[in-house]
Parts: structure tokens; sequence; C-alpha cells
């Protein structure tokens, strides 16, 4: 049993030092982009267009990962679209997980008519196609970043709200919380202090997966031109631009996407290996 | 003369760890005979149990010992074989009879389908021998039953159910994991003289697993004591209950409660009996030398 | 009256019977305790018996107002606490304590077992009560640091015990606390909380499906069947004359570890 656990522990560490390590670039990345970007994101110069990356022929020193159809350095644009990225990982990721778990704890904790309202709400909520209720938001809230991360926040709450319940339900029926109330515990401290730490594994790991999809609903609502502002660099404007140049110049569509993919699959992972890293049950 | 079931210093252990899970146990058990395998929770009762039939989990690796069913080595034989063999000449009464069977299936294909898959029985053959058995198990209205979903009938019905199933297949050998565990002491009563009552009529041998030496003394005729995946005492039921010889023995049943003696029975095993037990076990360890398929 | 810590008179317990509820309106009442009455003498072991179903956890669980009472009337120590709100009874819950059947989902499995210990009193882990309590229970006070999943069923269940017996209550529930346990543990189990019984002065009610664990434990039995009580028997009486068949069917069908007696 001992190596068993040993196992699941080093394989947790590779996991979380990986996609800890992704994380810490992405991060550092995003804030000392001015400092560390090879070039002037928005510098366009038609001479240096569609120059292919470094290891190629015909690039130019300077341009690591080559340049788009207006000449501006693929690499630049995209440290600088790492800052959108953190944005709404940060602030949509961190809204949605407080409001929707706290109101999956209360519904899932209280039952009664909370538990009925709430549920209400999420089930017609959830009727409504995710993408095209983000589309039909930004049309009313106006496009920029702040927008797009509201838009995520009343979109994505649900999600938490509805495994939260569930998981709090489940908690709730454990003895230890009726144990709690023979001890003589008010209903908000067991909910806190005895519910809250057992479901706070599940509210980590679907945190870190919502900040994954916040940096993807961004890139999707970047890819139809509802994001930010096309001077900004984006993912997803990145994407969206080196669709229609696929064939002359793939880089302008491909790095992007990598960065894209590693970040949401090291939040993913980062999420997995904290819990088991830290949840004493699973250690 | 050796028994139908014949097991021959088997030797189990953790995968990658090494560490010991069964110390080179020997049972035997004649055809039409009742063994019981007692001990507490992780002896290796249920992994005898689960080696016999085939479905030890991954993580479980043999090292060395046979397993003889019916003077066939289990062990030997590719997997495929060893599944037709064991299928067609042992079952298994399972513990939980709440999930033991599909509930999303009716009664009756649950009993017929082993025989038609397994054996190739023919549908309409396998069809009346499990009304037989369901007769045989005293289940009231058999054909009704067997449409009906297992929700639809209580945990003494559902274990009534599957000991029928166990018996459809005429196998030779049962092995029944704490079939009573779950159930309420007057419906285990019946169940176990169900057991008891097939098992005599059939001839079939039965390993029986369980924690319970009250159990064991109403149904077995042998019984292996085991402690840390060793056999410490292998005996007849009316000599284990006159004098059992190990003292770890000895303990257990002087814990077992027992009503009609109440200061005689519930009495804590004393360390120094734990302690005996765990350096005799170490002593083994260290004499012990794997024989094949062992690395290091 | 002085020496009676609980009065308990024509309880009675049913729940909606999700199972048998119409498309509309409310579904039908299903009866779990139909009207039971008993005294428990302050300082006595009240064991009380049933198979699955017989409402005894039920009866247990609204001892300790887990469960509300649909009718009857439950008095502690003098008062009525048959309804009493949540808020009310916070005051009491300090001398009604409960030890629970399954110590691995009663222990919270992300608190260590001193804070588990100390939590209802109010303190931290490092309390002299909480190692006070586990020394009572026999456990090493370095205990105080491990996980619920670090233990053994047997250690587990005496932190079930410290946790109620750290709060120095009157009444103890016990609910089936010996039925997932090794024969070895459960006699040590049984052993000690025999001995706190008497160190502390305790009123004890021992729920139990086994009528042989019972016998070792308790001054009175109570033998319960679909919600009604069957028998109220001394403990002595009831198993050397049992007076209603339902006893008898239940002391024959425990199987003695004995051979030679016909079963």
């Amino acid at each position: 049993m001992l190596d068993g656990r040993g196992l699941i522990r080093r394989r947790a560490g590779a996991r979380l030092w990986l996609s800890g390590l992704w994380l810490a670039l992405f991060v550092l990345a995003a804030v000392l982009a001015p400092l560390i970007s090879p070039q002037d994101p928005l510098a366009q110069d038609l001479m240096l267009e569609r120059l292919p990356p470094a290891w190629m022929a015909g690039s130019e020193p300077g341009y690591w990962l080559g340049t788009d159809s207006l000449g501006r350095d693929v690499l630049t644009r995209i440290i600088y679209g790492a800052q959108v990225a953190l944005a709404v990982a940060l602030v949509a990721g961190l809204a949605t997980c407080l409001i929707g778990s706290a109101l999956g704890l209360v519904a899932g904790f209280y039952r009664g008519w909370a538990d009925r309202i709430i549920s209400r709400i999420v089930d017609i909520w959830m009727a409504f196609p995710p993408v095209l209720f983000a589309i039909l938001l930004i049309a009313v809230l106006g496009t920029g970043l702040s927008s797009v991360i509201l838009a995520i926040v009343i979109i994505d709450w649900t999600r938490f709200c509805r495994v939260v319940r569930a998981e709090t339900l489940n908690q709730s029926k454990m003895d230890y919380v009726h144990s709690a109330k023979v001890a003589g515990f008010t209903r908000l401290r067991t909910l806190l202090s005895e519910i809250l730490p057992n479901v706070l594994p599940t509210i980590v790991a679907l945190l870190t997966l919502e900040m994954g999809i916040a940096i993807i609903v961004e890139a999707i609502l970047s890819f139809v031109n509802l994001s930010i502002s096309t001077d900004q660099s984006t993912w997803g404007g990145m994407i969206a631009e080196g669709r229609t140049s696929i064939h002359q110049a793939w880089w302008v569509l491909v790095f992007p996407l990598i960065a894209l993919f590693f970040t949401v699959l090291s939040f993913a992972q980062f999420g997995e290996g904290l819990r088991e890293r830290f949840d004493p049950v699973l250690r | 003369m050796s028994g139908f079931l014949e097991i021959r210093g088997l030797s189990a252990r953790l995968a990658g760890t090494g560490q010991r899970l069964l110390r080179s146990v020997d049972i035997s058990l004649p055809a039409g005979s009742v063994r019981g395998l007692v001990g507490e929770s992780g002896a290796g009762k249920s992994m005898i149990g689960k080696a016999v039939l085939g479905v030890l989990p991954k993580a479980v690796e043999i090292v060395e010992g046979e397993i003889l069913l019916d003077e066939q080595d289990l062990l030997k034989v590719p997997p495929a074989e060893r599944r037709r063999l064991i299928g067609a000449k042992a079952a298994l009464i399972p513990q939980d009879p709440l999930t033991a069977l599909n509930p999303s299936r009716r009664i009756g294909p649950q009993i017929t389908d082993r025989l038609v898959d397994i054996l190739g029985w023919e549908k309409a053959r396998a069809a009346s021998r499990a009304l037989e058995v369901l007769v045989e198990v005293s289940i009231p209205e058999p054909e009704r039953v067997m449409r009906l979903y297992p929700h639809e009938l209580s945990g003494g019905m559902r274990q009534r159910i599957l000991i029928a199933s166990a018996f459809a297949a005429e196998p030779k050998l049962i092995v029944a994991d704490e079939p009573t565990t779950a159930l309420d002491v007057t419906v285990q009563k019946q169940i176990l003289k169900l057991i008891s009552q097939l098992q005599a009529r059939h001839g079939t041998a039965l390993l029986f697993v369980t924690h319970d030496l009250g159990v064991v003394s109403k149904v077995c005729d042998t019984l292996s004591v085991l402690y840390a995946g060793k056999v410490v005492e292998d005996t007849t039921v009316q000599r284990f209950f006159a004098a059992p010889q190990h003292p770890y023995s000895q303990a257990l049943l002087a814990a077992t409660p027992r009503h009609t003696d109440p200061a005689a029975s519930l009495q804590p095993v004393p360390q120094a009996v734990i302690d005996a037990a765990m350096a005799e076990v170490a002593a083994d360890d260290a004499a012990w030398r794997p024989q094949g398929g062992a690395h290091g | 009256m002085a020496d009676t810590i609980f009065q308990v008179s024509d309880l009675r317990v049913d729940v909606p019977d999700m199972t048998r509820k119409p498309l509309f309106g409310a579904a039908p009442r299903l009866e779990i305790l139909k009207g039971v009455s008993f005294d428990i003498a302050r300082g006595t072991v009240l064991g009380i018996v049933g198979g699955s179903g017989s409402g005894k956890t039920t009866l247990g669980r609204t001892l300790v107002r887990l469960v509300e009472p649909s009718a009857g009337r439950l008095l502690f120590d003098g008062q009525d606490i048959t309804h009493l709100s949540d808020a009310d009874m916070r005051a009491l819950r300090p001398r009604i304590q409960m030890i629970f059947q399954d110590p691995m989902s009663s222990l919270n499995p992300r608190l260590t077992v001193g804070r588990t210990i100390a939590a209802p009193l109010g303190a931290g882990a490092g309390d002299p009560r909480v190692k006070a309590a586990l020394e009572q229970v026999g456990l090493p006070a370095a205990f105080a640091r491990r996980y619920p999943h670090e233990l053994s069923g047997g250690q587990r269940q005496r932190v079930g015990i410290a946790r109620a017996i750290a709060m120095r209550p009157d009444f103890i529930l016990a609910d089936e606390i010996v039925s997932g346990l090794d024969v070895s543990s459960q006699a040590q189990v049984l052993m000690l909380l025999e001995q706190l019984v008497v160190e502390l002065g305790l009123t004890l009610v021992f729920i139990s499906h086994d009528l042989s664990v019972i016998r070792r434990l308790c001054s009175r039995v109570i033998v319960l069947r679909s919600g009604e009580i069957v028998e109220d028997a001394a403990t002595a009486d009831l198993f050397e004359r049992p007076q209603h068949a339902y006893t008898r069917e239940l002391l024959d069908a425990i199987p003695i570890p004995d051979p030679s007696v016909r079963w």
C-alpha cells in the first residue's frame, strides 16, 4: 500500500512540476511582456511579411517564430497575448468559481426553497447554447476585455454550481455532518468547517479547469472578432488571422495554437496534480 | 488421497512491492466436504477464494504454488482454458446480494446467461434448469420471479437467487464469500441451512469464507485459521471447538461473543498472542526463498 | 424523577414514502416508529436490538434529535425536547453525545484526530482535554496528529468514543459501533465502553442487531420489530425467559460457536 501511494505521488510530482513550469513561464511572459519581447507587438512592416521561423530558409534574425501577413512578430504577439489570456483566466476563473461554488454550497446544504430556486435557474441557464449565449451577451455588453470576462462569468457559474451542489449533497449525508450536529455546531459552522474542506478539492480541480476554459472562450470570441479591439494581441485573434494564410504561412496559426493548447492542458493537469499532492485523503 | 481442490504452497504478494499477502498456504478440500476459511480482515481469507476462482485483482501476483482443481493445476493452463475450467467446475456465492445482481436486468436471464454462454447449453434447457433450481431454493412462484427485477425482491430472496444461480450448473466446487454477513440473523439461519442442504444433496465441495466462528461451527466439517496470510491451524471443526491448538486460534475463539456463556466470551486478544503470531510470520518470511517467477 | 434521564412516550416517526408518491399530490406516509414508550434510568446501559427495518437506528437518532419526531413526547432530564429548535438544542448538545456505526464516515476525513476531538470543545488540537480523552480510550497522544484513514477500524472507533467523552456528556448513544469491527477489536471496544460507563457515570444506549454482544454490556434490553417494542426486560430475564416469540426466534438464530449445540 505504501509503495502504491508512493507511485501515485511520484507521478503527481512530474505532472505538477511540468504543468507548473509551463504556467510559471506563461505568467512570467504576461507580466514581463514589454521587457522580454524581441519586437514591438504592433509594429507592421510589409517588407517583413510572412517571414518563416528562425530555423527555416529565408528567416530574419530577431524574428524567432516568423511574422504574420502584416509583418508583425509572432513570438512577440504570443507573449502579449498571454496578458489577455492571464487576465481572463484569473479574473473570470475566480469570479465564476466564487459565485458558482457559493450558490452550490447553499443549495446543497440548506436544500429547501433556496435549492429549488437555484436549481431551477441552473436548469434554465443550461438550456442556452453557451457560444450563442456568449455572442448575444457581447452584442449587448459591447466588446472589450471586461465584457468578455463578464460574459464568461454569467455563462459558466452553472458549471461550478451544479458540481458543487451535488458534492455538497453527498457530503451532507455523511455521518461526520450528523456528528457535527450532535457536537452542537451551528449550521453555518458545519458548512464552513466540516463540509467545505471536503468539497474544496473538487472546487480547486474545477477552478483550474475553468481557467483553461475561460482562455478558450476568450479565444473563440476573438476568433469571431467579438472580443477585444484588434490592435491588442490575443491568441484567438492570431488563430483567426492565421487561418486565412495557412497555406502560405502555417506558423502564424500553429504557434499561438500550441501556446493555447499547452496552457489549457497545464491548467487542468495542475489542478489534478495539486489535488493528488495536497489532499490528505488521497495522500 | 487428494481432494477435489488442492492448494499447495500458495504464496502471493502485492505487485511491485514484494509485500507478502499469502504465505505458503496449503488447503485440501475433498469432494463433498465443507471447509471454513476463518480470519480477521486482511488475513487473506477472501484472497484464497478469489485465487481459486481466478479473479484476483491485478495488483496481486501469485509467486509460487499450485491450485489443483480436479487434478489440473489452474496456474499452469492458459487463461482462456482456465476460465472454461473454472466456469464448468466451480461457482461463487457472493457476499452482498444487493450489488451482486445487475439492477437493470430481469432475474431469469441473469441465471441462464452463464449456462448458455459458458457451458453452451440450449436456451430452453437453461430456462428449465433455472426454474428447477429456483424451486430447490424455495422461491415461491418461480416463473413470475424470473421476470422480476432485483429491486422487487428482499435481501434474503436475492441471496436465495444467488445461491440458485451458483448451483444451477451443478458445479463440483462452490466458494461462498461471507454469504450472510449482510443479512439479519434470522434470515442468516435460513440461508445457511439452505446452503448446507443443497451442498449435502449435490455432494458439492464448499469453501466457506467467513469471519464468524459461530457460523463455521454450524456449517463446516474442517477449517483453516488464517493470520497475516498464513494458515496457523488446519483441523476439524470437532477438534477445533473442543481444544484449539494455536494460541491465536484460542484467542480468536475466546474473543467471539457467546451469549450462553458471557463470562468466557468477548475476551480481547492479548497483545502477547499477536506479537508471537507476528514473530512467527516474520521468522517464516526470513526462511522463505521463492522458487520461480520471482525477481530479487 | 431524578433518576430517570430519558422519558419517551408514544414516540412516532413517519416519513413520506417517495416510492409510492402519486404524480400529483402528497406521498403517503411511511411509519417508521409506531408509538414507542420507555424510560431510561440514569447510569444504566440500555440495549436496543432488532433486525434491519425495525426502526432501531431511527429511534436512536430521534433520542439525540437528529430525526424530528412526528408525534409523542421526549423528556431529557425533565425538559421537553420533542420539538426543541436547533438553536435551543445546541445548549443541550454537550450533554447528549453519539458514537456512530461507521467511524470512517463519521470522522471528517480531512481533519486530524486532534482537531476532530477539539472542535466541539471550541478548543485547538493542542488542548490538554484532547490528550486526556485519547488516553482515556487507550490511544497515545501522538495520534492527535493523524488522519482517520491512517488508523485501523478499532482505532477509529476509539477516536469516535474519545470525541464523545471529551464533552463530559451525561448520555451517549452508541449505534452499532462494533458491527464493522473484527472480533478482537470488538471485544476491546466493548470492554473500554464498559469501563468508561462505570468511571464516568454515563448513561448509555447501545443499539445492535447482535444479541450476543448486548448480553455483556446492557442491564436492560428493548426488542424492536417494525417500529414497535415487542419486549422490554432486564437482560438476564430476556436471555433466560424470553416472553415474545420474536425474541425467541432472534435468540435461536444466533450461531453459538459450539458444534455440539443443535441449531
